[in-house]
């Protein structure tokens, strides 16, 4: 074993439902899923559409009950929302009623730390870090639909979590931008030694970008496997096309096949 | 786009310098007021030409020159000022305190829904009554007085002010409340933040379903049992055959509406301006 190192989130046989406010059926959601995501990593979850993914991370960021086990983070078990962690969500759910630079500012307002003058800086420094700056003083409805998802980003990195947590945060950007912020995002990151957890659909993303990918099963989402990426820190996008690289990238797509097929999702298609 | 360069620059993500588009010219920006002028011009017109041509009895129809001429004989002599402050008293003070409460309790009876559930059903209730229906007690209760008529202006604009804060804060996006909360949000600031900005909206157009009430008010309640007001104008020069005068009557109510909802529209403007247009 390597040097102990500090544990920044912990899942201790976590297990998640949804309760169907309609018909009151009980969905589980989560099943006994342990997982510790160590300082400075960035874990990715892949699974397939439905198992759970989301949930996790809504769990994670304190915003639902568990209906098992203990989320610890720092060591502490977490009971709701907290400044220790951010959430990039997976609709730009940005307020429409407030500028670019005005729902940036929006977490740090919130906490009423900081002078507005200082909060203000420090939204206009991430917007020119995701390559928004000029659109400032725009509405959301301004912007096209990538343009809106890198606000989405700079409202959660603005409150310099310690645990970052992204739902599909690039899902809706075009392959070049996709790339652009891919490699951003890694520098930003480890400027900051910030932990993520990181949901992604394209694996070929969660390679490049992870430590560690994680593979959930099919709902009840279990953890089908852990898979450890053996790449360099400072991550090129050259890598991608290294045999290495596309041998991990086909594993994972593997694993991820049979759960689907599991759900019958892949037998039609 | 990438022939040309000469110089070359470092390609970033950032928004070159914004450039203005040429200014719309003066119809495209007044396109429709001036539709609007226009067709209102060529009804006056063909109003006063049916006059003076008689194809019509202006003992009916009055006519856009006799109904300047009567109006403006009435703010010459002073006849009107009784009229325009009764009802405009009666207009302020009902409206006035239709907005003080309406928007206040709507706001309540949307964030907490148990104080809802005990008053939804006195609410909807009154809601569906045409408060028309209600005169004669009122009547019965305040008397003949102002205070009946401010009563009628009350509750014909406080319903649709309360039912419309009340959906607006109810209906608030259930995405918005999570990224409240993930960012730490109290009770308080969810309310503040997220619950009344996205409120609005409804807000506004309460109050303009409530204005429209109140006016109705006015005019029905100085029906029965008023010595003033444009109300009592218009029926009294009624059952005196005095086209002209209730004419004046009509315009002087129907320009308050006009007036009072351009100027919410003005204040709805300067709310929404985060809102995308729709249509042309
Ligand atoms: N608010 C809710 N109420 C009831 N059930 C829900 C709710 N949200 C999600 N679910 C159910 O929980 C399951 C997991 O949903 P979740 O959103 O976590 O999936 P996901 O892995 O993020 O999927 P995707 O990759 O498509 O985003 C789904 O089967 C869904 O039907
Ligand atoms: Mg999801």
């Amino acid at each position: 074993m390597e040097a102990p190192r500090q544990a920044k989130l912990e899942l201790r046989s976590v297990s998640l439902e949804h309760v169907n406010e309609r018909t009151r059926q009980i969905l589980p959601v989560l099943q006994d899923v342990d997982l510790k995501v160590y300082e400075g990593e960035l874990v990715c979850l892949v699974g397939p559409s439905g198992c759970g993914k989301t949930t996790l991370l809504n769990a994670v960021d304190g915003l639902m009950p568990l209906a098992g086990g203990t989320i610890l983070v720092n060591k502490r078990a977490i009971n709701g929302p907290g400044p220790d962690r951010a959430m990039v969500f997976q609709a730009d759910s940005l307020f429409p009623w407030r500028t670019v630079v005005q729902n940036v500012m929006y977490g740090l307002e919130l906490q009423g730390k900081l002078p507005q003058q200082k909060i203000r800086e420090r939204a206009c420094a991430l917007i020119q870090l995701v390559g928004l700056a000029g659109f400032a003083d725009h509405y959301p409805h301004e912007l096209s639909g990538g343009m809106r998802q890198r606000v989405n980003i700079a409202r959660a990195l603005v409150m310099e979590p310690q645990l970052l947590l992204l739902d599909e945060p690039f899902a809706a950007l075009d392959a070049q931008t996709r790339e652009f912020m891919q490699v951003e995002l890694l520098k930003i990151l480890q400027r900051a030694r910030t932990t993520a957890l990181f949901v992604t659909h394209q694996i070929g993303e969660a390679v490049f970008l992870s430590t560690r990918v994680v593979v959930l099963s099919a709902r009840p989402a279990r953890i089908k496997e852990i898979i450890d990426v053996n790449l360099p820190p400072t991550r090129t996008l050259a890598m991608k096309h290294q045999p290495e690289f596309l041998k991990m990238e086909r594993r994972i797509w593997r694993l991820i096949e049979e759960e689907a097929e599991k759900t019958g999702m892949l037998t039609v298609a | 786009m990438d022939v040309v360069t000469t110089e070359t620059e470092p390609r970033t993500l950032d928004a070159s310098e914004p450039r203005l588009a040429p200014p719309k010219s003066f119809w495209e920006r007044n396109e429709h007021a001036l539709l609007g002028a226009l067709a209102m011009t060529i009804f006056l017109l063909f109003w006063e030409a049916a006059v003076a041509f008689e194809w019509v009895n202006a003992l009916f129809t009055s006519s856009p020159s006799r109904i300047v001429t009567t109006g403006h004989g009435m703010f010459a002599d002073g006849s009107i000022w009784p009229h325009l402050k009764v009802s405009g008293y009666e207009f302020a003070v009902g409206f006035g305190m239709a907005i003080v409460t309406g928007v206040p309790l709507g706001i309540l009876m949307g964030w907490y829904g148990r104080l809802n559930a005990i008053l939804d059903p006195f609410v909807s209730a009154l809601y569906a009554t045409p408060r028309i229906a209600l005169l004669p007690l009122i009547m019965i209760w305040f008397g003949i007085g102002l205070e009946s008529k401010i009563a009628i202006v009350f509750l014909g604009a406080v319903f649709p002010i309360l039912v419309n804060t009340i959906t607006g804060v109810r209906t608030i996006n259930a995405d918005f409340v999570k990224v409240a909360r993930s960012f730490g949000a109290s009770d308080r600031q969810l309310f503040m933040t997220v619950a009344l900005p996205s409120s609005v909206p409804l807000l506004l157009s309460g109050l303009r379903l409530g204005l429209g009430h109140a006016l109705i008010g006015i005019v029905v309640g100085e029906m029965y049992g008023a010595t003033h007001g444009i109300g009592h104008l218009i029926a009294v020069s009624g059952a005196r055959f005095q086209t002209d005068a209730v004419m004046v009557g009509i315009i002087i109510i129907a320009s308050t509406g006009v007036a009072m909802t351009e100027l919410l529209r003005l204040i709805e403007k300067r709310f929404e301006c985060w809102r995308p247009t729709v249509g042309g």
